[in-house]
C-alpha cells in the first residue's frame, strides 16, 4: 500500500461514511384540496375544513454511504426515490431524523435547467456554473473543457434558442461535470445525445468513479445498475426493504416483481 | 476531499435560518451578480433600442403624465415635469424590484426543487437589477431638469442615502410579497391592482397641498410618502430632508427590512415542497 493510499485509509477511518441518513423521514402535506386563495383560505380556516393529509415519500431511513462507493437506488415509481436523492442533495429537508453528508455535491438531476434561451452558450455555462455553486474563478479554469467537451466549437457564442436539443443536453452535462464532484448524484440521465456522446459521458461517470467520487444513481435499467454499482438499495412505499450487494438486491427484487 | 469529520452539510444545524441565510447567500454572490447580469442583459436583447428603454420607459410615461396633469395643476407648482419624475423614478424602482422578487421566486422555484440554491438569490438579485435600472434613469431626470431649466442644487449629493434607504424598505417588501405569492399564487395578480391603488394615495404625481389638511395624516401612513419625499426634497426642493422627515422613511425601511428577511427566512426549507 503506497503513502497515499494508506493516508486515504486513516481519513477513511476518520471519517467512515461520505454519506449518512439517521431515520430520515420526509412527508409531503398535501391539503386534502388545493387552496389558491386568500378567501378560501380565511374561509376554511374559520370553519377548520383545512385538512392536512400527510403523505410520508419517506419513513424511517437509515442508511450510510462510504466515500467512494457507487450506490445504486432501485423501487418502483413513487416509491421515493427522487425524493431520497433530493434529501441528500439538500434540495429538502427532512422532516424526521438527520442527514450529514461529507462532501460537495454535484446535482445532476436535470440538464440545462436554468438555461436562458436570449443568452449565449458561453454566457450560459458562466449563468449555470454559478447556480450550482461555483465562482467566476471556478468556471473560467474549465471553460475550454466545456467547449471542448460539448463539442459545440463556434456555437458556444450563438444564443441557446438556437441550439439543437442535443447541444443543449450537451452542453448542460459538460457544465453539470466540469468539476469532479466528491459526490455525483446521477437521476436517469445517461440518455443525453447520440451514441457517441453517450459513450463519452460514460468513459467521464467511469473517471470520475476512478478518482474516488462517490456516485449515488437512479435508475430503472437493472442490468446496468448490477454492473456499475457496488451496493444497491431497494426502497418500497418509502421504507428501506434491503440494502447490500447488487445481485443478492437486484435478484430479490426481480422474485417480487415476477 | 475529506479534511475533517465537519459534515460539509448536516440537516440537523442551521436552526437559526435568517442568520444562515445570510451566510449562504454570501457564498452565492457570484450567482447574484450573473442573474443581474442576465436580466438586464435578456430584458432588452431583442428589442431595437435596447437599455435606451430603461430611459425611454419613464420618460414617456412621465410625458404622458406632465401632458394630462400639468393643465390642471400648472399654476401650483413650478416645473412640474421634474416634480413627477423625481416621484415616478421612486415608484419605477419600487414596483418593477417588487415585481421581480415575485416572478423570480417563482421562476427560480422550478430550481429549487432540482438543486440547492439559496432561495433569497432570486429576491436579492431583483432589487439589484432594479437598482441598475434606478441608476440608468437618473440620466432622463437630468435631461429633463436641463430642458424645463430647472435649477440644480447641491443637495442632490444626499440622493446616495436615500437609495440605500428606500433599497432596504424595498428588499423587505420584495422579500414579503413574493414569500406570499408562493403559498397564495393570486397574490401575484392581486397586488397589481394594489400597486396601482397604492400610487394613487402617494403623491406622486399630484402635489401635496392638493391633499385636505384633515386627510394629510392619513396619506403619512404610508411608508411610500416618506420614500417619495426623501427624493424630492432634495431634487426639487433643494434641501436634505431634517430629522422628522428622515426618521420615518428609516423606521419603516429598517423595520421592513428586518421583517421581511426573517418571515422569508423563516419559510425558506418550505419552497421546495411548494413552488
Amino acid at each position: 500500500m503506497s503513502d497515499s493510499q494508506a493516508d486515504l485509509a486513516q481519513k477513511f477511518e476518520r471519517v467512515p461514511y461520505i454519506i449518512q441518513l439517521e431515520n430520515v423521514s420526509v412527508s409531503y402535506r398535501l391539503p386534502s384540496e388545493r387552496i389558491g386563495t386568500f378567501k378560501e383560505y380565511a374561509i376554511r380556516t374559520l370553519q377548520r375544513k383545512i385538512k392536512i393529509e400527510n403523505f410520508w415519500a419517506l419513513t424511517d431511513i437509515s442508511l450510510t454511504v462510504k466515500k467512494g462507493e457507487v450506490f445504486g437506488l432501485i423501487g418502483n415509481n413513487g416509491a421515493g426515490k427522487s425524493t431520497m436523492l433530493k434529501v441528500i442533495s439538500r434540495v429538502l429537508k427532512p422532516t424526521k431524523g438527520r442527514v450529514k453528508v461529507f462532501g460537495k455535491i454535484a446535482p445532476l438531476l436535470e440538464l440545462g435547467a436554468g438555461f436562458h434561451p436570449e443568452l449565449s452558450g458561453r454566457e450560459n455555462v458562466f449563468l449555470n456554473g454559478a447556480l450550482l455553486g461555483y465562482s467566476r474563478e471556478e468556471m473560467e479554469t474549465v471553460f475550454d473543457d466545456i467547449v471542448e467537451f460539448s463539442e459545440l466549437g463556434q456555437f458556444i457564442n450563438s444564443p441557446i434558442r438556437t441550439y439543437s436539443s442535443g447541444m443543449y443536453a450537451r452542453l448542460g452535462f459538460a457544465v453539470a461535470t466540469a468539476h469532479m464532484p466528491e459526490i455525483l448524484i446521477l437521476d436517469e440521465i445517461l440518455s443525453v445525445g447520440d451514441e457517441a456522446f453517450q459513450r463519452k459521458c460514460n468513459i467521464r461517470m467511469k473517471s470520475f468513479q476512478q478518482a474516488g467520487a462517490t456516485v449515488l444513481m437512479v435508475s430503472h435499467g437493472l442490468d446496468g445498475l448490477e454492473s456499475m454499482c457496488d451496493r444497491i438499495a431497494w426502497i418500497d412505499h418509502g421504507k428501506l426493504k434491503n440494502v447490500g450487494t447488487p445481485q443478492d438486491v437486484i435478484s430479490a427484487y426481480r422474485e417480487e416483481m415476477a | 476531499m475529506i479534511n475533517s469529520t465537519k459534515p460539509v452539510y448536516d440537516s440537523a444545524n442551521n436552526r437559526v435560518s435568517a442568520i444562515a441565510e445570510l451566510k449562504e447567500l454570501s457564498k452565492y454572490r457570484y450567482l447574484l451578480g450573473q442573474l443581474v447580469r442576465r436580466d438586464i442583459l435578456t430584458r432588452y436583447k431583442r428589442s431595437v433600442l435596447g437599455v435606451a428603454w430603461t430611459m425611454l420607459n419613464p420618460l414617456g410615461t412621465m410625458l404622458i403624465l406632465t401632458f394630462v396633469f400639468s393643465n390642471f395643476f400648472k399654476t401650483e407648482v413650478a416645473h412640474f415635469p421634474v416634480y413627477i419624475l423625481s416621484g415616478l423614478l421612486v415608484w419605477n424602482y419600487f414596483s418593477q424590484a417588487t415585481n421581480a422578487a415575485i416572478s423570480g421566486l417563482v421562476w427560480g422555484g422550478s430550481l429549487l426543487k432540482r438543486i440547492y440554491i439559496p432561495s433569497a438569490v432570486f429576491g436579492v438579485s431583483a432589487i439589484g437589477t432594479a437598482l441598475v435600472n434606478l441608476i440608468i434613469s437618473i440620466v432622463p431626470l437630468v435631461i429633463v431638469m436641463l430642458v424645463d431649466r430647472a435649477p440644480f442644487y447641491w443637495s442632490l449629493l444626499f440622493l446616495p442615502v436615500s437609495i440605500v434607504i428606500l433599497t432596504a424598505f424595498t428588499l423587505g417588501f420584495g422579500l414579503f410579497i413574493s414569500s406570499l405569492a408562493v403559498f397564495f399564487p393570486d397574490v401575484g395578480e392581486m397586488y397589481q391592482v394594489l400597486l396601482t391603488a397604492w400610487m394613487y394615495l402617494t403623491p406622486i404625481i399630484y402635489p401635496e397641498t392638493l391633499i385636505s389638511p384633515n386627510l394629510l395624516p392619513f396619506f403619512k401612513i404610508n411608508p411610500m410618502y416618506w420614500m417619495v419625499k426623501m427624493f424630492r426634497l432634495p431634487i426639487f426642493e433643494g434641501r436634505i430632508p431634517n430629522w422628522q422627515e428622515l426618521l420615518p422613511a428609516f423606521a419603516w425601511a429598517v423595520g421592513m427590512l428586518v421583517f421581511g428577511w426573517i418571515y422569508f427566512t423563516s419559510k425558506s426549507e418550505e419552497y421546495a415542497y411548494r413552488v
